[in-house]
């Protein structure tokens, strides 16, 4: 009997080595081959495509090369960012003005390149402020900031800036309804009767980009999600996903899910163009602002808007339309052809297409399941195409190749399936590491998508790179979608969270990417044009001073007659004229920030001193060899004291003219 | 008409493109020195115009200032008033030598135009040899022994700089106007003349 006690032991063990060889594979198994040949940049090489992506609660942009997944630059947009002084710098702080102050944090979701019929144009980039309503617009020949416009009448500018096809406007619906006008100070309970929601369409000036909220339509209490323009036949139309159909105040995750079929909600902005001709709409008293930077004064003005122009849809009729749509849709995406808007049910388990023509079909003979409060609801199946069934659990946004195919996201099962938009068959599924958010394909919401890649930003990371500490970045991987499959070619952490990412080929931008500015354009009220101009001057309780930078010495760069109780600002010139010659500023003590000054810029720091003694100042930026040189002092004196303001630097050389 | 006197046809040719191409130098940069380093990927250049120095002159100049090279500015070049004047004169000379057809006046024309390439060259090296040598004495980086003198035509090193001098399109014609000039004259000479009859 001996011999065959051993017996349970080894089919135990047996067992354990099956079911682990079971396992399904992870993604260091499922890797092919010459993945590390399709994502190779060789040094010195550039990548393919520029991909700019959200950093959600970091409130900046970060720009990645694509196939590399190499980070280039992060470009600070609603948040202060003191590595380079932007929020800091005298001539940066108003960008965050709002009627509320300085916000000196956002969290930026969406981000939509500008577009010339349908295709992206690679001149402007557009971002969303999601907790104050701001939208702003980068400028992509110098990767900056360059106008910010807070949007009133809204709370969490989520559905934005999706943009119609010739960047004619930028979209912002508000996710919170609130209380408007002058009571709003209600019992939230009373939500279903004070409560309004809007969206907001803002004009964009063709040539030089500026906005402008053109009106504001009056919508009920539901919550706005997600959005996108019509396109090629639909242009005209916008699309808003929507949802709390059931005007829940508390506990939305189960109150606002009880419904079977929330709304994509679309509107004919077109026809409000009409109306507002006619003369319609009311104008409403608001307080909002619009900050602007003027890369010739290398400032910016901020301006407080009064008013704008609001449309009610229960009284202008045809112009906003409900199409039920089944649990709680988020992403919102119209097809390349402007035919086919996708809707993602996030608790659904198909994904419904819905069909432009189809739906004018209804809205032409009045295919009405009913009204919600006083706006047309369009019956399901009239406007219906059809469904994707079973794709996956959790859909959520959803990307176009330009050769008939759609990418979805799936938040729950944790992978990207790709269908095709006509059949809406399933032709292939991969996984993403893990829980994917959105998902990007170069120009993949425009009429030309470039394809060949897909990018998925993850929202959970736990042990993709190296572990550090319980926060981590988060995770994006990279997928070829050239073939019939898609195939896993890079992962790469991201920063802050990124939701929603646009790309394009490198060369719509590389070539006109700006090298520094021209100092004969500088036109800063406190630019000095050359060391000769340099100076320091009291005006009250403030002093100004005038100051340069050059390879390697600031003029002057020792100044005294500063007193305790003073206001000093250094108004610091960068008079190089070479690329990639920034310098930097920094004063002992300063309680905000350093200022990096880019070739041919003038920004200011403001310092309050306050406490007598000699302030070393530095260049904070290695400039060149002798940048460790590159400093100087600031006496401060007691307010009552004599010292004479006196300012120099070792010597002023003839020679030290601005560069023409 | 024809006798041993006046010009040949391929000395008339000769003397025409020569005129027209000094025209077409007033307009173009005579000269090039490219400067590559590390920091520089993309090269720095100065052009030398008849009339002016061009090309990256400033921040040339910017980076002089560590070794102490007086800045170069184009005030400080006489040439560059009386050159343009030189190369238009020598222009109209080919043309009054067309006029005059004679072949004595041909050949003083050729040696008169080579005459002044050399002296030009000399002009270059000189200057050339000043800046490069003249340095102020409280530079921020002084290497002992080393002079910047870039190379009269070639590649030469100067610390982290490769200093590349080179004729630019002004500079070439230059070159062809002379090259063509002797070689005419070489040909046309009597004991050469049976070689192009």
């Amino acid at each position: 009997m001996k011999k065959y006690q051993y017996i349970p032991f080894t089919l135990i063990a047996l067992a354990a080595i099956l079911i682990t060889g079971c396992k399904p594979k992870n993604a260091a198994t499922a890797l092919s081959g010459n993945a590390a040949e399709k994502v190779y940049v060789a040094p010195g090489k550039y990548d393919e495509f520029y991909n700019f992506v959200s950093g959600g609660f970091n409130g900046q942009i970060s720009v990645y090369g694509l196939p590399s997944g190499r980070l280039l630059k992060i470009i600070p947009v609603f948040s202060v960012f003191p590595e380079n002084g932007y929020g800091y710098s005298e001539e940066s702080k108003a960008m965050l003005q709002t009627s509320n102050g300085i916000v000196p944090w956002d969290d930026l979701h969406h981000l939509q390149l500008s577009q010339t019929n349908g295709e992206v144009d690679g001149r402007w980039l557009f971002a969303n402020g999601n907790n104050s309503p701001r939208v702003a617009r980068v400028d992509l020949k110098d990767f900056r900031t360059t106008e910010i416009l807070e949007i009133p009448n809204s709370a969490g500018n989520h559905s934005s800036p999706f943009i119609t096809e010739n960047t004619e406007y930028v979209v912002a619906g508000t996710r919170f309804s609130i209380p408007m006008g002058d009571n709003i100070d209600v019992p939230i309970e009373s939500y279903k009767k004070n409560f309004k929601g809007t969206v907001t369409y803002i004009s964009v000036d063709p040539k030089e980009g500026n906005m402008k909220i053109a009106f504001q339509i009056l919508l009920p209490p539901v919550n706005f999600d997600l959005s996108h323009s019509g396109k090629g036949p639909s242009h005209g139309w916008s699309f808003f996903s929507c949802y709390n159909r059931e005007k829940a105040n508390t506990l939305l995750e189960v109150n606002a899910s009880m419904g079977d079929k929330d709304f994509i909600m679309a509107v004919n902005w077109k026809k409000a163009e009409e109306y507002i001709k006619a003369g319609k709409g009311l104008k409403k008293m608001v307080n909002y602002y619009h900050n602007k930077y003027d890369q010739s004064t290398h400032n910016c003005t901020s301006t407080l808007e009064k008013e704008v122009l609001m449309l009610d849809p229960t009284e202008l009729k045809d112009m906003v339309y409900f199409i039920p749509c089944p649990k709680s849709p988020h992403g919102c995406d119209v097809d390349p052809s402007g035919e086919y808007i996708v809707a993602s049910g996030k608790l659904a388990a198909l994904i419904p297409v819905f069909s432009y023509s189809k739906m004018i079909k209804a809205i032409e003979d009045k295919q009405y399941e009913g009204d919600y409060e006083g706006i047309p609801v369009l019956k399901y199946e009239s406007v219906l195409y059809g469904e994707v069934k079973k794709p996956g659990l959790g859909p959520l946004h959803t990307e176009f190749d330009g050769k008939g195919n759609a990418y979805t996201s799936f938040f729950v099962s944790s992978e990207v399936v790709k269908w095709n938009i006509k059949s809406l068959e399933v032709l292939d599924r991969v996984p993403t590491y893990y829980s994917i958010g959105h998902l990007c394909i170069p120009g993949g919401d425009s009429r030309k998508p470039f394809g060949k890649y897909l990018i998925a930003y993850n929202k959970i990371t736990k042990d993709r790179y190296l572990p550090t500490g319980p926060e981590l970045a988060q995770s994006a991987q990279l997928y070829d979608i050239s073939g019939d499959k898609m195939q896993l070619i890079l992962d790469f952490p991201t920063v802050g969270e990124p939701h929603y990412a646009q790309a394009l080929p490198a060369e719509m931008l590389m070539k006109k990417s700006t090298k520094f500015y021209k100092i004969e354009e500088n036109n800063h009220a406190y630019v000095s044009k050359g060391e000769k101009q340099a100076k320091v001057v009291r005006d009250g309780k403030k002093v100004h001073v005038y100051m340069t930078a050059i390879r390697s010495h600031f003029v002057p760069d020792n100044i005294e007659g500063v007193k305790l109780g003073d206001e000093v600002y250094f108004h610091v010139t960068n008079l190089e004229q070479d690329w990639d010659v920034p310098h930097g500023f920094a004063i002992k003590h300063a309680n905000n920030a350093e200022i990096l000054i880019m070739p041919g810029e003038t920004q200011t720091l403001k310092w309050v001193p306050e406490k007598v003694g000699v302030f070393p100042i530095y260049c904070t930026d290695f400039c060149s060899a002798l940048h460790q040189e590159m400093q100087g002092y600031v006496r401060v004196s007691p307010a009552n004291s004599n010292t004479p303001l006196t300012f120099s630097t070792g010597k002023t050389s003839a020679e030290a003219t601005p560069n023409k | 008409m024809k006798n041993k006197f006046t010009m040949t046809t391929l000395m008339k040719m000769a003397t025409l493109f020569c005129s027209l191409g000094l025209i077409v130098v007033l307009f173009v940069p005579l000269w090039k020195i490219e400067l590559g380093a590390p920091q520089y990927p993309e090269g720095l250049v100065l052009k030398i115009w008849p009339n002016k120095l061009g090309g990256d002159v400033e921040i040339i100049n910017g980076l002089n200032h560590y070794i102490g090279m007086r800045h170069l500015h184009t005030e400080d070049f006489p040439e560059f008033t009386i050159l343009p004047y030189i190369i238009a004169g020598f222009s109209l000379m080919g043309f009054i030598t067309l006029f005059i057809n004679k072949r004595n006046i041909f050949t003083i024309f050729v040696f008169s135009f080579l005459a002044l390439c050399v002296i030009s060259m000399i002009d270059f090296y000189r200057w050339e040899y000043e800046y490069g040598h003249e340095l102020n004495p409280d530079a921020p980086i002084i290497v002992p022994g080393m002079a910047y003198q870039p190379p009269l035509i070639g590649y030469k090193k100067l610390l982290n700089f490769g200093a590349y001098s080179i004729p630019d399109t002004g500079g070439w014609i230059f070159v062809a106007v002379g090259v063509i000039l002797l070689l005419t004259w070489i040909l046309s000479r009597r004991k050469n003349i049976k070689l192009i009859k």
